[in-house]
């Protein structure tokens, strides 16, 4: 599915990623862990295709092709999705219709028919309830007003109207409190099948401990020095990164 | 993404086609022989010609205004010809309408006979300065609503029009009103009796077409006690080389209980993308007063197009209890620089104003909001609202406000907000992300942030001023 080889990358001169090497199959859950600073957004960006970044070595493998000469918008449509850590608000913009443009962008690109308003609203009624998100916040301007942890339900909410097969969660467990933090795994491991990939990142266990990733990286300035199962995730919520630190 | 803005530069006005019509057109040139020679060509009567005179030696007393935020070169009255009409007049029907002119209402997405079906929209279809066909005139005859020609009006109600022509916006008002005044070519004529509410949106739809021709267009409006009308203006231009002088006047007068809602789309030609040369000056002044207890006057307007665009809808609130609005979107993409807003006049009391305006400013595009508010002595209890929002669209356009307020009774209640904001590459990147294009996005967010105002026109015209928005932005990211 992914395959990142020796990446290597900065931002304004300064080296931010200094090789890392990843292998995602499909159906797999890969967790990568660590500390603020140490590349985890850069990662996620740089898989998903936001422009300030200068990738100086490696590559990033996506089904086959090269990711990094592709839109972001390409990337996208061929099934990268993220579940943003701070989601924007678009003011103005129903959240139905940012849903329909989106979920239609992806149809059109897989050559599926367009759905209308009115089927996509009985298909997108479905989809919030395993989310549970009301349906009065359909009327709302995407973001506008939500709470922290309702930004993160969109966000899941997002990610199971678009199925992509490789969800990337960035940071999705801050700011929420435990009922959000169940509703928010709960909606994610229902999406999980044998074809569908997951890269979630993240400072903590608690998330973790109910989405059980098949495998746990940390990363430490730039570089992931320990994989592992869940058994890792467990000691560095136990002894903290310093042990690993050389 | 500066390859986006390139290519969005590169696009072509999509309106811009010329209508090749045989143009019966007075040579270049104003002098009192001309106004003498436009009045004769209507048969007007004396009294109309004596007005246009008295206008005109106003004018020559007059200096053209400089405080507006724009810049474009100096116009030469002498070179603009002041009247142009399609030869073939008075026709009975669609059939014996020259086809290469219906043609280009198809290419406008205006074709009359659709319009008879559609929605009860009524057309007075305004081809240079000539009215080529008014529909739905039986039935808006049956409810005793005026809606005709100018200068059928003049013959047929020389009294309605005597009484309120120059009553709102008076030829001595500004320099461009008093050229209209002097010259004005045709326009429309609308009088909703007491107690009407009129039966359908009425529809005027204005166009530019031969080359070097001022286009100078009047409309009166009268909306009797206990009415009710909405009046839709929508314009696109052809493309043409040199700058073409749009100076229309537009007089409203809603008596007691009345209700006036004027909405316009317009999208002249805005000039060469690249150089900014050839679009249409955009001078107009639009003014309605509330003269009765409880009357009201909604201006809704979406400016998308015009090289400058120089235009201050405004209410003079006379009665008591009387409503004034404003709510605009304006665009300045290119080259383009748009300085427009409203006056809000408040004279009796218990009055209330509301300003709603949103500027979005793209390529090297001005755009300045400009508006007044004045609380008179009598106001007592006047209210006013104003939000002016601004947009921007990469790094090399302007946004500008200037609000003027002007208090005089200390019971008045004034709001004021504003704000300016750039569209974020991460509300950009937030929607590729979800495999929106950046083209489209840019279109849903501003669509977004006009949703106020588009919510203010009638159905059938906010679906047009969206697709506008949509053309007129298409790429305009950086």
């Amino acid at each position: 599915m992914l395959n990142i080889k020796s990446l290597k990358a900065s931002i304004d001169g300064k080296p931010i990623l200094k090789g890392i090497n990843l292998n995602i199959k499909p159906g797999e859950m890969h967790a990568i862990m660590g500390l603020n600073g140490s590349g985890k957004s850069t990662l996620a960006n740089i898989i998903t295709g936001r422009d300030c970044y200068d990738v100086s070595d490696g590559d990033v493998i996506y089904k086959g092709d090269s990711l990094l000469e592709k839109s972001p918008e390409t990337r996208a449509l061929e099934g990268i999705f993220m579940s943003f850590q701070y989601p924007v608000v678009i003011p103005g913009v129903n959240l139905t219709y940012f849903l329909k443009a989106a979920l239609n962008a992806h149809r059109k690109h897989r050559g599926e028919e367009e759905l209308d308003a009115m089927r996509f609203l009985k298909f997108i009624r479905e989809k919030i309830k395993q989310v549970e998100i009301d349906e009065k916040y359909l009327k709302r301007a995407v973001n506008e007003g939500f709470s922290g942890g309702e930004k993160k339900r969109n966000e899941i909410l997002q990610m199971i109207t678009l199925e992509p097969s490789l969800s990337i969660l960035d940071e999705t467990d801050s700011g929420l409190d435990i009922d959000a933090l169940k509703i928010v795994a709960n909606g994610v491991n229902q999406y999980r099948n044998k074809d569908n990939s997951f890269l979630v990142i993240t400072h903590y266990q608690r998330l973790l401990n109910y989405l059980k990733p098949d495998f746990v990286h940390v990363l430490i300035d730039g570089v992931i020095v320990k994989s592992g199962d869940m058994t890792l995730a467990h000691k560095l919520e136990e002894k903290g990164y310093g042990w690993l630190e050389s | 993404m500066t390859d986006i803005i390139e290519k969005t530069i590169e696009q072509d006005y999509k309106y811009g086609f010329v209508t090749n019509i045989e143009q019966e057109t007075l040579p270049p040139g104003l002098s009192k022989d001309v106004i003498r020679t436009i009045s004769k060509r209507k048969n007007e009567p004396k009294w109309l010609l004596d007005w246009r005179i008295k206008a005109y030696n106003h004018w020559l007393n007059m200096e053209e205004p400089d405080w507006a935020k724009v810049e474009y070169e100096s116009i030469n009255y002498q070179k603009i010809s002041y009247f142009s009409a399609p030869k073939k007049k008075e026709l009975k029907s669609l059939d014996e309408v020259d086809p290469e002119l219906l043609r280009t209402y198809d290419k406008l997405g205006i074709p009359l006979e659709e319009q008879k079906l559609l929605a009860g929209v009524a057309v007075d279809a305004v081809f240079d300065s000539v009215s080529i066909a008014t529909t739905f005139k039986d039935e808006l005859e049956k409810y005793g609503v005026i809606f005709m020609p100018f200068s059928k009006a003049v013959h047929k109600y020389p009294e309605l029009i005597k009484t309120y022509l120059g009553s709102v916006v008076p030829y001595t008002d500004n320099y461009f009103a008093a050229l209209n005044s002097a010259v004005f070519s045709d326009g429309s004529f609308v009088y909703i009796p007491k107690g009407v509410r009129c039966p359908m949106e009425l529809s005027t739809y204005f166009r530019i077409n031969a080359q070097n021709t001022g286009q100078f267009e009047r409309t009166l409006i009268v909306a009797d006690n206990d009415s009710n009308v909405s009046y839709l203006e929508g314009c696109t231009a052809p493309q043409r080389d040199e700058n073409q002088l749009h100076a229309a006047v537009v007089e409203l007068v809603a008596h007691k209980n009345a209700t006036i809602k004027y909405s316009t789309v317009q999208n002249w030609y805005p000039g060469d993308p690249k150089t900014g040369k050839g679009g249409i000056y955009n001078f107009v002044t639009k003014r309605g007063i509330c003269k009765g207890d409880h009357s009201k006057i909604s201006w809704t307007q979406v400016e998308t197009g015009s090289a400058v665009t120089w235009k201050y809808p405004s209410c003079i609130l006379k009665g008591n209890h009387s409503i004034g609005e404003f709510y605009s979107v304006a665009m300045a993409n290119h080259h383009q620089q748009a300085d427009t807003g409203t006056k809000m006049v408040h004279i009796g009391t218990n009055t209330k104003s509301t300003i709603i305006s949103k500027g979005i400013s793209a390529g090297k595009g001005q755009n300045t909001y400009r508006g007044e508010v004045k609380m008179m002595k009598g106001a007592e209890n006047a209210r006013n609202f104003s939000q002016c929002d601004s947009i921007l669209i990469g790094d090399e356009c302007g946004a500008h406000t200037f609000p003027y307020i002007d208090v005089r009774n200390p019971t008045a209640q004034m709001e004021h907000e504003a704000t300016t904001s750039n569209i974020g590459e991460d509300q950009l990147f937030y929607c590729n992300q979800r495999g929106i294009s950046t083209e489209d996005a840019v279109s849903m967010i501003v669509n977004g942030f006009c949703k106020d105002v588009f919510a203010e026109l009638p159905m059938e015209f906010a679906m047009e001023a969206q697709k506008l928005m949509e053309i007129s932005l298409e790429g305009s990211v950086g």
